[in-house]
């Protein structure tokens, strides 16, 4: 009798599971898939037949210049957020034990303050009489305030600013899981500090890397809000792009192919993470 | 000597980065100018304005609640997946395990478009429901990868023990997972909680004027300028989710303990 009430609970459970993702995620995303490939409709936003004219309009000079512009601030933004949150992963990864949970909590604090308010005060760092300005006249690195705010630029920051977190904290997982001996062990082999850290450190950290990467750059070309916020009148990322279409043009279709390349991406680069030596479980999952 | 110094120097530069704009923003509260530039002495006047503030105030209330609600839900929900993925073995387990690192991975937007493109089809009015549905989407998976952390780290045996002792799915759950794993599903909440009350895009687009919350308000108001009440608002949230953290936090050690 009890056996049988055990095997009603777990196929209660695993049909509840396949019922909420396939409603939730697969559904929703084979609709955008789906509606890539129609037309748009005035009164019932989708129509048919099948074509391929939406991802065509990708290629239209206008959006393809953006999508290009986007991809560039993404770019410089992974790269900046690398650059910066590696050392910085590493000394934490290597502080006394009993300090690390501290310093990560430190890092996750600013997110409790709502998002937008804090891309707003980077307002008044970045204008042209902002903190960022009046100090660099002060220390005489330029001689008159610099137009920042509302470029490309102050995307930039702001993005950056916005996203350093998720690539500290994968880095950060992956270097506190590496082994000190290995260190030592090239050391003793007669590598330099900085040939032990290239040779040793950097590839051992390899996933947490692509996992940081991902983690930025994707949402790096959709945080809409950062570019409505800092950016000027021609600072437009993917993600204001697919917004606008929606919200705006009410086109569907062209909104959902750009959604669908994005999805492509980024199945590509976490099909790469998987394969970049990961748990022998994650492997597997694809 | 110097070596450390440099370290210490540039983790602390970090930190600046990452703290001054919400310093900036607890500052300004704090501002006699209306404008968040430059200072023109202490006032507390912008609270006063903020308590008087209803519809800025509803909105704050209904952001609590619906992260609340979100996170309670995402926790229910992953904590079961995440129960399920590590006592069964089944078909599809793989899909599963996909479908959830794809969720975390996915820009927001992506899902925003895909959510409400379901619920327009569907005929589902947007508002609470849909905000509450989407926000549980895009919580669970941490949940449960959070307590999957969890499970896959205690003696398994203590399941086995329990199960010899005749002890039922039900009671196996109840009596001796939850227990255990409750400062991971506590974590999970935490995390679903802070997720869920910042979220900007995913609400934006499953949103309808029914049901007014916190972000949306403010998202409306950056274009034309924020007011200082606002400033003090966040102020407040601030303090209020670092005391709820700390104090949680401080509960779970001292359970461990």
């Amino acid at each position: 009798m009890l056996k049988s009430a055990d095997a009603f609970c777990r196929s209660a459970v695993l049909y509840f599971i396949f019922i909420w993702l396939g409603l939730m995620v697969f559904i929703p995303n084979l609709l955008v898939l789906l509606a890539s490939f129609l037309s748009k409709d005035p009164r019932y936003f989708l129509s048919l037949p099948l074509n391929l004219e939406n991802y065509k309009a990708l290629f239209d000079t206008v959006l393809f210049g953006v999508i290009l512009k986007s991809l560039n601030i993404a770019f410089f933004t992974t790269v900046f957020c690398l650059l910066v949150g590696y050392p910085f992963a590493y000394f934490i990864a290597r502080s006394p034990k009993e300090w690390r949970s501290l310093f990560l909590m430190l890092i996750i604090v600013p997110f409790w303050t709502n998002s937008l308010i804090r891309n707003y005060a980077l307002i008044s760092i970045l204008s042209t009489n902002g903190l960022l300005n009046s100090f660099l006249l002060k220390i005489g690195l330029i001689s008159q305030p610099i137009q920042i705010l509302y470029s490309d630029w102050a995307v930039f920051i702001g993005m950056s600013y916005t996203l350093l977190p998720f690539m500290i904290l994968p880095l950060y997982a992956t270097l506190e899981k590496l082994d000190q001996n290995l260190l030592e062990a090239a050391r003793d082999l007669g590598a330099g500090s900085l040939a032990a850290f290239f040779k040793v450190v950097v590839p051992m950290s390899f996933p947490g890397i692509v996992a940081g990467c991902i983690m930025v750059f994707l949402p790096a070309l959709s945080l809409f809000y950062v570019s409505d916020i800092l950016g000027g009148a021609n600072s437009t990322v993917v993600g204001s792009v697919i917004r606008n279409k929606f919200m705006i043009a009410r086109d569907w279709p062209v909104g959902s192919a750009i959604s669908v390349i994005l999805t492509v991406f980024m199945l590509f680069l976490l099909k790469f993470y998987y394969k970049s030596g990961n748990s022998e479980e994650e492997q597997t999952i694809w | 000597m110097v070596k450390t110094f440099f370290k210490g120097l540039y983790t602390f530069a970090v930190y600046v980065f990452l703290y001054a704009p919400l310093i900036i923003t607890i500052v300004f509260s704090f501002n006699k100018s209306r404008y968040s530039v430059a200072w023109e002495g202490f006032t507390t006047q912008w609270y006063g304005k903020m308590i008087q503030n209803t519809g800025l105030l509803d909105s704050a209330v209904n952001s609590l609640f619906l992260a609340a609600t979100a996170a309670t839900v995402a926790t229910v929900v992953g904590t079961i997946t995440a129960v399920a993925l590590h006592r069964y073995r089944f078909i599809g387990q793989k899909v599963v395990y996909g479908s959830l690192s794809v969720i975390m991975m996915s820009p927001e937007i992506i899902m925003a478009i895909s959510l409400v493109m379901l619920f327009v089809i569907l005929g589902i009015p947007l508002g609470f429901t849909t905000l509450l549905l989407s926000h549980t989407v895009f919580c669970f998976p941490f949940v449960t990868m959070t307590v999957l952390a969890r499970l896959k780290g205690f003696n398994k045996h203590i399941v086995e023990a329990a199960a010899d002792l005749g002890a039922s799915e039900v009671d196996i759950v109840r009596r001796v997972l939850i227990p255990l794993l409750f400062p991971a599903i506590l974590a999970g909440w935490l995390m679903s909680f802070t997720l869920s009350i910042d979220d900007v895009i995913i609400s934006f687009f499953v949103n309808g004027p029914s049901y007014e919350i916190l972000p949306l308000k403010i998202y409306s108001m950056v274009r034309t300028g924020v007011k200082p009440d606002v400033n003090a608002l966040c102020a407040v949230l601030f303090t209020l989710t670092f005391t709820v953290v700390m104090v949680s936090y401080h509960l779970v050690k001292e359970k461990k303990a």
